[in-house]
């Protein structure tokens, strides 16, 4: 099909034996001499003033080396330029429980541990707010002073004139939906180490080396130089293997920083590691949203306007929170072709973890709601939901109304395929009760156009040396966090090179080393950091095409790379058993290098044909001196969207696009929902490598399976409820439904080799893709995700005659829901709520609210 | 708390080490022995990340004190590559896409090594069952499954070609 020799082949992760060896090293693996272990003491209240600290019976301790507290590092800093709100440590007052107040640095964890009870904190319990719809109408007590009415940011957005389009659609759907928190927790707690050297010349404190479990180690160090006050050039961040970030890791988390200030203050290397309840106050995943939706069709199912107003749940800093809430309301374009739009998008504080980046940023929410609504709209106007989905396609190469520009558009196919794979036609409403089919759609950029500290500076660079051994090493900054990046580059130079993937190393994401990439977040890896891996190979290769073509009387582009070998087009074939006899070039031409008569051996042997990859190396060595090749990326243009407010905000060099079919069953007496199968097709342009691309949609559609069923995050008055992997849920192999993916390739015109993103925008079409099939298998439309047992079982009892209702806590009607539910509508929860002990902040805060006492006191 | 002098047989060598009565053997194994490739992940013993094999039997050490591991043999995954080479079942896991951020490999390994060597070719319930003891976020455990199914059949044909 394609010429291609490395790129589109099945190829085994360039990292895999490290980690199936166990051999590679990940941040919490690494001990460096005389480290100290640092712990967090973390606020036991939503939101109060700190009086005191005293910290001296914590030093008196044997053992204790330093307690750092806010007022050691009190730079403010954030992700985002616009939302520097955050400390190392908190200065004045905690705002989530859970907050981080203290660290202390000690020679063993068990002292460290022990000396964090005796950390003397006195706090003043200020109002706290844990509904954003409440939160929004604060008027004192707010959670950061300068932001009226708890709102971090609200947008307003026209595009077109919705009202005109309402006015003509036949059919007008408004519906609230309401989608829960979740979170990352990926298998990796966070970890960093920190460590100062001393200065040569000034012998001082100098250089500070972090190796942390980082999805942005370039971003890490220029929070680290703010907050710390050094130059970036005196700090070293070294990214490790990664355990997974699905965004967790895509911005600072206060350990990172914590654990420097800790080793500033320490004199001595500091590494802390998250336990697993504080990845969980770590949290930075997807805010619970609620989504007003309001959606106008036309009889023949086009879709004439479309107005959303969203409220996000953001927690008590800004974190990606502005990104979040534009992309929830840009990402309603470029999927179909929506003429009109209205977005009203508000992002508001509340006294809870920060939600942050999560796989599907900012899309996943508002494309459940969307989802669902055009699965009501088809049902309304009597046509197949697959129909009213091919009605509504964009034609590219196009603009869409909110200016995002879209040239390859693979989602044609992706319907296609899983309507083909899934049998719909002739399956779709012919099931027994109980059991559903469902499909749905989604989207993700390929990388942000614009990156979140605005310049024209390329967002990607990649370095490539190619020496005398025939090796090419590959600089590149790229954070390789279990997707397969550094395979991805090895690939994209392999191929260019036309040499083997064992000629490459890949030496990734350290800001000593690796010219700057911004990082992987927002799929735009494969994307821009494939086009600059694509561009430096090229350039190497020029210089190597140049020097060999002298040697064989041609022109460089005569000139075809393949195979570790050089030869001019045309060439003679050169016999099987010829090249399989010829000794390998290694030692062969190493002693001839080191010798340096190789320039002699090549007259004597006149004008060539062809030549291995290391000839032609040291051929363009022997004119070039050295052989390095850089390469850039940055988003042209054109693909950066409108000018209007928060227009930087989802524009992408390209859109990967996904359509998906779930297979379910309903248990109408448990309220149990299994998953048999789930058909997900996805465009990523070109596959790559294609291992790596299915595991990549897989995982995202695994992982918008748990959002879609049970993983949720539990809260009772800003205290998290299930803070493990157990409670949370996380499902096992035994709970994992089959899930087939098909790979759309509609080749891009501005990806490497075509490809675009392939981990993040199957995720979103999951949890609607499920909402649709239990509509489709029972007849109840669940407006509120995630679809437990209990919700189900209250919708199901709603409808039937006579049913005893279920009596979940107040708004409960899945359906039709209202207002969040601290709860989260989980029956253990239900009535009284867990014991308190008497101690229990919660027990204690003031101002609490007639709901929350009803529901603390109310009869079960 | 004072340590005591103990000795684990770990990975067919023994190791005297000096730790506190209350170390757990995945902590002892991690910063006694330097053995990193047992993972912490969860610290309520659900997700399996650590899991070792304790006289061939895959057991979580996070929930084991190392003083009580003596005179038993411990395997890691330090201990399963055969000579020198990747085993069928690690080279599996990178050729399938077994593993994509690799955090909760080394755990799966230890959990299939012993699925393996008590039933060599087990059925689709029997995997699903003995993976139910751990925990990923990455794969979905759709191409996990295809690398376990991959490994069997590496190790009929290799058996098979042997006695041929």
């Amino acid at each position: 099909m394609s010429d291609f020799s490395v790129i589109g082949k099945r190829t085994a992760m360039v990292d895999s034996s490290g980690k199936a060896t166990g051999l590679g090293k990940y941040a919490d693996d690494f001990s460096v001499p005389g480290m100290l272990i640092g712990k967090i003491l973390h606020s036991p209240y939503p939101h109060a003033r700190i009086k005191k600290i005293d910290a001296s019976r914590a030093l008196a301790l044997d053992g204790v080396v330093a307690v750092v507290t806010g007022s050691d590092a009190p730079n403010k800093y954030g992700i985002l330029p616009v939302g520097h709100d955050e400390t190392a440590l908190a200065v004045e007052k905690v705002r989530y429980v859970g907050d981080n107040v203290a660290c202390v640095a000690a020679i063993s964890e068990s002292i460290a541990e022990k000396a964090l009870e005796l950390i003397d904190v006195e706090y003043e319990p200020m109002q706290a707010y844990f509904d954003p719809e409440d939160s929004m109408k604060a008027t004192a007590d707010l959670i950061h002073p300068e932001k009226p009415g708890n709102v971090e940011k609200d947008y307003h957005h026209v595009f077109g004139d919705p009202d005109q389009g309402f006015a003509e659609s036949d059919v007008v759907i408004e519906g609230r939906y309401i989608a829960n928190e979740v979170t990352h927790a990926a298998m990796e707690p966070h970890c960093t180490l920190a460590s100062f050297e001393i200065d040569s010349i000034t012998g001082n404190q100098g250089r500070l080396t972090v190796w942390s479990s980082t999805q942005v180690p370039y971003y890490l160090q220029h929070k680290l130089s703010i907050v710390l006050d050094m130059p970036m050039s005196q700090i070293r961040v070294i990214k490790p293997l990664v355990g997974g970030g699905f965004g967790a890791k895509s911005e600072i988390i206060p350990l990172e920083i914590i654990a420097a200030v800790a080793a500033r203050k320490a004199q001595a290397p500091v590494k802390i590691t998250y336990t697993r309840e504080e990845v969980f106050w770590a949290h930075r995943g997807r805010p619970r949203t609620i989504v007003d939706l309001k959606t106008g069709v036309k009889k023949d199912g086009s879709i004439r306007a479309v107005a959303a107003r969203v409220v996000q749940d953001g927690g008590a800093y800004c974190s990606y929170g502005v990104v979040t809430i534009l992309y929830s309301g840009a990402l309603l374009g470029a999927l179909y072709d929506i003429p009109n739009i209205r977005y009203d998008g508000y992002r508001v504080l509340t006294n809870k973890p920060a939600c942050g980046a999560m796989r599907g940023h900012g899309t996943v929410n508002v494309r459940f709601a969307f989802e669902s609504q055009l699965d009501e709209a088809a049902a309304r106007i009597g046509m197949d939901p697959a129909a009213i989905r091919n009605r509504n396609l964009l034609k590219p190469p196009c603009l869409t109304v909110n200016n995002l520009r879209v040239r390859s558009y693979g989602l044609p196919e992706c319907i296609e395929k899983v309507v083909t794979g899934s049998r719909w036609a002739e399956r779709k409403g012919k099931l027994p009760r109980g059991r559903g089919l469902g499909i749905a759609c989604s989207h993700y950029v390929s990388g942000a156009a614009n990156s979140i500290i605005r310049s024209d500076m390329p967002h990607s660079t990649v370095n490539i040396k190619v020496d005398r051994d025939g090796g090419v090493v590959i600089y590149t900054g790229a954070s390789d966090i279990g997707q397969g990046s550094d395979t991805m580059v090895a690939q994209v130079a392999a191929e260019v090179l036309g040499c083997s993937m064992a000629r490459i190393q890949v030496i990734a994401a350290d800001t000593d080393l690796t010219p700057v990439d911004i990082g992987s977040y927002s799929s735009r890896v494969t994307f821009m950091n494939g086009n600059a891996t694509l561009r430096a190979a090229q350039a190497a290769k020029k210089l190597i095409a140049e020097a060999v073509a002298k040697r064989m009387n041609c022109s460089p582009e005569d000139l075809i790379f393949s195979g570790d070998k050089v030869w001019k087009k045309g060439a003679a074939e050169e016999s099987v058993t010829v090249a399989a006899a010829a000794p390998t070039v290694s030692g062969h031409v190493e002693g001839q290098i080191l010798r340096g008569s190789v320039q002699q051996k090549r007259k004597d042997e006149g004008v060539k044909e062809r030549m291995s990859f290391e000839e032609a190396v040291v051929t363009a060595m022997d004119i070039q001196g050295t052989l390095t090749g850089v390469g850039s990326y940055a988003p042209p243009p054109d693909a950066r969207g409108g000018k209007h407010k928060g227009g930087g905000v989802g524009p992408s060099p390209a859109y990967s696009y996904s359509a998906q079919v779930a297979d379910v069953s309903v248990d109408e007496e448990t309220g149990e929902v299994t998953v048999h199968k789930i058909w997900a097709a996805h465009d990523c342009g070109r596959a790559l490598n294609p291992v790596a691309v299915e595991g990549q949609v897989i995982g995202s559609v695994w992982m918008g399976l748990g959002q879609a069923l049970q993983e949720e995050m539990v809260w009772k008055h800003g205290l998290l409820m299930n803070p493990s992997m157990l409670e949370y849920r996380s499902a096992s192999g035994v709970e994992s439904p089959d899930i087939e993916c098909y790979i759309v390739e509609s080749i891009d015109p501005e990806g490497p080799f075509g490809a675009k993103e392939a981990s993040e925008g199957s995720l979103a079409a999951a949890i609607p893709a499920v909402a649709n099939a239990i509509f489709d298998a029972v007849g109840i439309r669940l407006r509120e995700s995630p679809f437990t047992p209990e919700r189900v079982l209250a919708a199901l009892r709603s409808k039937k005659a006579g049913a005893k209702k279920l009596q979940l806590t107040r708004n409960a009607d899945p359906e039709n829901p209202g207002s969040f539910r601290e709860h989260g509508g989980s029956l253990c929860f239900k009535g009284k709520g867990p014991i308190r002990h008497a101690l229990d902040p919660a027990m204690v805060r003031p101002g609490t609210t007639a709901d929350a006492a009803e529901e603390m006191g109310g009869a079960d | 708390m004072s340590k005591i002098l103990i000795t684990l047989n770990v990975n067919g060598r023994a190791h005297e080490i000096a730790c506190e009565p209350n170390t757990l053997l995945l902590d002892c194994l991690r910063q006694d022995l330097g053995l990193t490739g047992s993972k912490r992940a969860c610290d309520d013993s659900s997700c399996g990340a650590c899991t070792v094999q304790i006289d061939g039997v895959p057991m979580l050490s996070c929930a084991l004190l190392a003083v009580s591991c003596q005179g038993q043999r411990i395997t890691t995954i330090e201990g399963v590559a055969e000579h020198g080479s990747l085993s069928a079942l690690q080279k599996a896991y990178s050729d399938w896409g077994g593993s994509q951020c690799g955090y909760c490999t080394p755990g799966f390994m230890m959990t299939v090594n012993a699925l393996l060597s008590e039933t060599p070719d087990p059925t689709d319930e029997q995997i699903g069952a003995a993976l139910s003891s751990n925990l990923c976020r990455c794969t979905g455990y759709v191409q996990m499954i295809q690398a376990i199914k991959a490994a069997i059949r590496a190790e009929q044909e290799g058996r098979a070609a042997k006695r041929a």
